[in-house]
């Protein structure tokens, strides 16, 4: 079994590929360029290193947000099309979940974040299972970070906070937290392509016309002209 | 075994979603437009991300009718052409990464093509070009006279220095409040109206193959305000007549006059607008001596259309033209340095 794995949802953009249950290449970066230009030579490059060819391929994960728009859609055109016209099963993860899975090492609950501007991030809460899987505790969703830690620390349980963006809301996370905040260090915030295809192995495979982005929000126009009809 | 090439072409830079195959550059093989029209409408225009949204949705649905209908399979298909600008960069950006996957995933040559040099391909879907061919590019982000001395040369002569017409269109539809997309409203209620309010003609210097249409809008919304205030109203079949005579009247009469400084053979006109009825009919008076063929593609291939981008990717990839995996979305790539860009 030969999974391609494709994240482009936020900053950090990853590709990899798994051969027969093991991580054979992984391609990661985390800089502020454009995934439309990198993705497809960054594919190309773990394709060729890992001598794996397109017709090899069994399987396409994506992470479909949420995350940044267009790079959702960056990741979910190529990943849908190739899975199409290979006719081969397509896998979706939230991204947010994605990230999660750097949090399997413990048994605590895990709360992957991405920034959203103006005080919003994306998030859920993530747990490791009995059954050594990863089962979602709450949906994800779009908030105002201070009020889904002020939810959070009513569970009174530790919890593992992983984000890209974690620098820049550390202190916020411990006022709510205290001491219930596990906040680890270093290179464990970056999402990982090479989780995705790992947990591609077990995930359902969706319909590859019907798989959309999971946006967790409206256009602004769509919002708006919602919110007009209702006004009616 | 036949020697038949097809090429696949992929388009989404504005509103539709849309694959085509072409046969040997000239022959439309099958041509599927999944059009967002009715999405936009609510919001009296097209919304980017929307746009966006809808693309991701419909890419693979319609690839997959496209080769339906043209009862092929990728192994059959040469190479992919995409649009990669000008246009909407979030919703190029679909089409451009599923062309490099299709491509990737097929080993096929990926080649990008300039959207305008699509509309103008546009017409080689009915009649083999003759050179050199002058092009009037009339849509709602374009104005332009395009001269080609050969395949894949653009050189402008002349482009509008404020709006496209398409735009002045849309604008003037607005103020009439007619419902959106206005173009062809207008062309509707100009053939019911006359010509009666003495709109300008924005001819500019002697000579010049510009074009200009803010003043005439202005004038349109000019006079209709005064005459609002005044109690007075002005039949809405007049304005737009009016209105109409005269973006047609200098668009025909520039055009005929570039067509003859530089003695072409053939004059094609492409984009959205070239479906205008009063367009179409003050081009034929103009061009009824006969001395120049007048080209005006079928009405389907004159708004926007993937068969036009293949029919202009296969030329560009038969003289050599390949792009490579980091082929990206350009929203504001320009004509002449895609014409000169090197192979
Ligand atoms: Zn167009």
């Amino acid at each position: 079994m030969n999974i391609l794995a494709i994240d482009t949802s936020n900053q950090v953009m990853g590709v990899a590929v798994q051969k027969d249950g093991q991580l054979a290449g992984e391609y990661i970066t985390n800089v502020k360029r454009n995934h439309s230009v990198r993705l497809m030579p960054a594919i190309d490059q773990v394709m060729k290193d890992t001598a794996t060819s397109p017709k090899d391929l069994d399987k396409i994960v994506v992470a479909k947000g949420p995350g940044s728009y267009t790079g959702v859609r960056i990741g979910l055109s190529t990943a849908k099309t190739i899975a199409w016209t290979l006719n081969i099963p397509i896998v979706s993860l939230s991204s947010l979940e994605m990230l999660a899975y750097n949090g399997m090492w413990t048994n605590e609950l895990i709360c992957p974040f991405f920034d959203a501007r103006r005080g919003l991030v994306y998030t859920g809460l993530y747990q490791r299972a009995a059954n050594g899987q990863l089962e979602q505790v709450w949906n994800d969703t779009n908030i105002l970070l201070a009020d889904w830690l002020q939810q959070v620390a009513t569970l009174q349980k530790k919890v593992v906070f992983l984000s890209q963006d974690i620098h820049l809301h550390h202190e916020t996370i411990t006022t709510y937290m205290g001491d219930l905040a596990i906040i680890p260090d270093g290179p464990i915030h970056l999402p990982k392509a090479s989780y995705l295809a790992q947990a591609g192995m077990y995930k359902e495979a969706s319909s590859v016309h019907t798989l959309t982005p999971n946006y967790l929000r409206l256009a602004e126009a769509e919002a708006k002209w919602l919110a007009e009809q209702q006004g009616k | 075994m036949t020697n038949d090439q097809y090429i696949l072409g992929i388009e989404t830079s504005c509103d539709e979603t849309a694959a085509a195959v072409i046969k040997n550059g000239t022959e439309v093989v099958a041509n599927v437009v999944a059009s967002q029209i009715e999405s936009h409408k609510r919001f009296g225009g097209v919304v980017p991300e929307i746009a966006s949204r809808h693309h991701v949705e419909q890419m693979t649905v319609v690839l997959e009718e496209t080769l339906a209908q043209a009862n092929l399979d990728m192994e059959q298909i040469e190479a992919i052409t995409v649009t990669e600008g000008p246009g909407l960069v979030g919703a190029l950006l679909v089409g451009v990464n599923a062309a490099k996957a299709l491509a990737f995933a097929n080993s096929k040559p990926l080649v990008g093509v300039h959207h305008i040099a699509g509309h103008i391909y546009a017409n080689r879907l009915s009649k083999e070009f003759s050179f050199p061919v002058l092009a009037l590019v009339v849509s709602g982000g374009h104005t332009e006279l395009i001269l080609m001395r050969e395949h894949g040369s653009y050189e402008i002569i002349g482009e509008t220095r404020d709006d496209a017409a398409g735009e002045a269109y849309d604008k003037v539809a607005r103020t009439l409040q007619l419902p959106y997309p206005g173009g062809p409203q207008i062309d509707q209620l100009a053939a019911e109206g006359k010509d009666n309010l003495q709109f300008p003609r924005a001819w500019l210097e002697e000579g010049s193959y510009d074009f200009s249409f803010s003043g005439l809008k202005s004038a349109v919304i000019n006079k209709l305000h005064n005459a609002q205030q005044r109690g007075e109203e002005f039949k809405r079949e007049d304005v737009a007549a009016s209105f109409q005579a005269s973006v047609v009247e200098v668009l025909a009469t520039k055009t005929y006059r570039a067509a003859k400084e530089y003695n072409v053979n053939q004059v094609i006109v492409a984009g959205g607008v070239a479906a205008n009825k009063g367009l179409r009919s003050e081009l034929e008076r103009q061009f009824s001596d006969q001395s120049i063929e007048l080209l005006i593609p079928a009405l389907h291939l004159c708004t926007d259309n993937a068969a036009m981008i293949a029919a202009a990717g296969s030329v560009a990839y038969n003289q050599g033209h390949r792009a490579g995996w980091d082929l990206n979305a350009n929203p504001s790539l320009d004509l002449e340095a895609f014409g000169a860009r090197k192979k």
